[in-house]
């Protein structure tokens, strides 16, 4: 096993494609995007497919995080935005799988790459920025005016408004890929400690438990922070789907 | 298949101090990698030569969820959220339904309880009113009777008390007769005796 933390990381080709000079092999990356696709979907389908009125456990796991997303969306973009419940669904679920499924040693973690996320970001924002023009026209840049700023600050405050919303895609993305690339590398770090402590002798043996107790520790945080950041990602979807459903209300 | 491939990669790789920023490393690296695809020693994920396909993989898996989620899953949980939420209701409404109906029983009950009530006081008072007519007019009969005898009984007396009365008069006449017979010897006219006996029961 190799002790490098990056390693992890690395996209490898499974089934190399190659279309017009453009590389677009089938890589473990896309192995498990495929399997987080699998796993949740196969996870919602089969758990909703009795339609219990009395849900199984299974079941109200699906329900409650539909209805975690729906009213999450609800308070955020208002009952206007539940248009875009199946985006946000969408997204927190193959997040949080994506994330989950990273968890498993050996497995590789989707939204470790910042490809990945910042494709995600794009997506947020994009639809944020056509959905507001498409709705409001240009009444959706009032989005960078806000009300009561005297007309001296005026210019810096749109200024300062349009740097943050371009500012958006990167801040969503980097958080989610800097989370789990960072959580993965501190739990390779502290169980290669194990490794190599444990390879000095009886003395290292007793050593490597302090470690230990941090690999644990840490593997438990990271189930907290693959839902964290899954959650954070909708929330702030929310948050900006708002900004494209009410302009100029903030 | 893949955590095979990656693990034999793995092997391969231990024992080199692997270190992606230096860049005399970067041949061991592409020597490892079977078609030095991660050749360029740069940090796994800003690693672009994979941008491409893990742009397409995942717009292809992504927009398969996506589709996944509208077209299936959000519908039948939301049916089956809405079923359940409209079954809460139904059976909410038939407990109030139920509610009114014993309600309304109660109220019906009450109210016969009440007219029941209400009839059996008037009986009572129809009773009442009966009996105590009915003794009124007995009273009334008993002392029209009793008033009647006691007349009867007040002429009775009045005729025995004048019968003797007379009597009265008559035995004083005969007393005084043989009273005057005693004293005098002589004899009274019954004329004068009647008229002195008259006198005294003037007086």
């Amino acid at each position: 096993m190799s002790n490098d933390p990056t390693h992890q990381f690395l996209v490898n080709k499974i089934v190399p494609i190659e279309i017009g000079g453009i590389d677009f092999s089938f890589t473990n990356a896309s192995l498990f995007m495929v399997a987080t696709v699998g796993v949740a979907a196969g996870f919602l389908y089969l758990t909703t497919s009795q339609r219990g009125l009395i849900p199984t456990r299974m079941q109200s796991v699906s329900e409650m995080s539909y209805e975690f997303i729906a009213s999450m969306l609800r308070e955020g973009a208002g009952s206007h935005g539940m248009k875009f419940f199946p985006m946000v669904f969408s997204l927190f679920m193959f997040i949080l799988t994506a994330n989950l499924l990273g968890m498993f040693p050996y497995f590789f973690t989707v939204t470790s790459q910042i490809i990945v996320t910042f494709a995600l970001a794009v997506f947020v924002i994009g639809t944020v920025i056509l959905y507001g023009f498409y709705k409001h026209g240009l009444g959706f840049l009032k989005l960078f005016v806000p009300h009561g700023v005297p007309g001296v600050l005026l210019p810096l405050v749109v200024a300062i408004e349009i740097i943050s919303f371009l500012s958006r895609p990167i801040s969503l993305s980097v958080r989610l890929f800097a989370n789990m690339l960072a959580g993965h590398i501190t739990l390779k770090v502290f169980a290669g400690f194990v490794t190599s402590l444990s390879a000095l002798g009886a003395l290292g043996i007793g050593g490597a438990i302090l470690p230990l107790i941090m690999t644990v520790a840490i593997t438990g945080l990271e189930f907290l922070v693959c839902f964290l950041q899954a959650y954070v990602f909708a929330v702030l979807t929310c948050m900006y789907l708002n900004d494209a459903v009410h302009p100029g209300s903030h | 298949m893949f955590v095979t491939a990656a693990y034999a990669q793995s092997t391969t790789t231990e024992g080199e101090a692997h270190e992606p920023a230096a860049a005399g490393e970067v041949h061991t690296e592409t020597g490892v990698a079977p078609e030095g695809e991660h050749g360029t020693g740069v940090f796994p994920p800003f690693d672009s030569t994979h941008f491409a396909s893990q742009l397409l993989w995942l717009a292809i898996t992504f927009g398969l969820f996506y589709v996944l989620m509208s077209k299936v899953i959000i519908p039948r949980i939301g049916g089956i959220l809405e079923t359940r939420h409209d079954r809460i209701a139904q059976d909410l409404d038939e407990a109030s339904r139920l509610k009114g109906e014993a309600d309304a029983a109660i109220a019906s009950y009450e109210q016969e309880l009440a007219t029941a009530r209400a009839k059996g006081h008037s009986i009572a008072d129809t009773a009442r009113e009966t009996a105590k007519a009915k003794a009124t007019a007995d009273r009334t009969a008993v002392e029209a009777d009793l008033a009647k005898k006691i007349t009867a009984a007040e002429t009775r007396i009045a005729d025995i008390k004048s019968k003797a009365l007379a009597d009265v008069g008559a035995i004083a006449e005969e007393t005084a007769t043989a009273v005057v017979k005693q004293l005098i010897g002589g004899t009274v006219t019954k004329a004068e005796i009647a008229a002195a006996v008259k006198a005294s029961a003037g007086n």
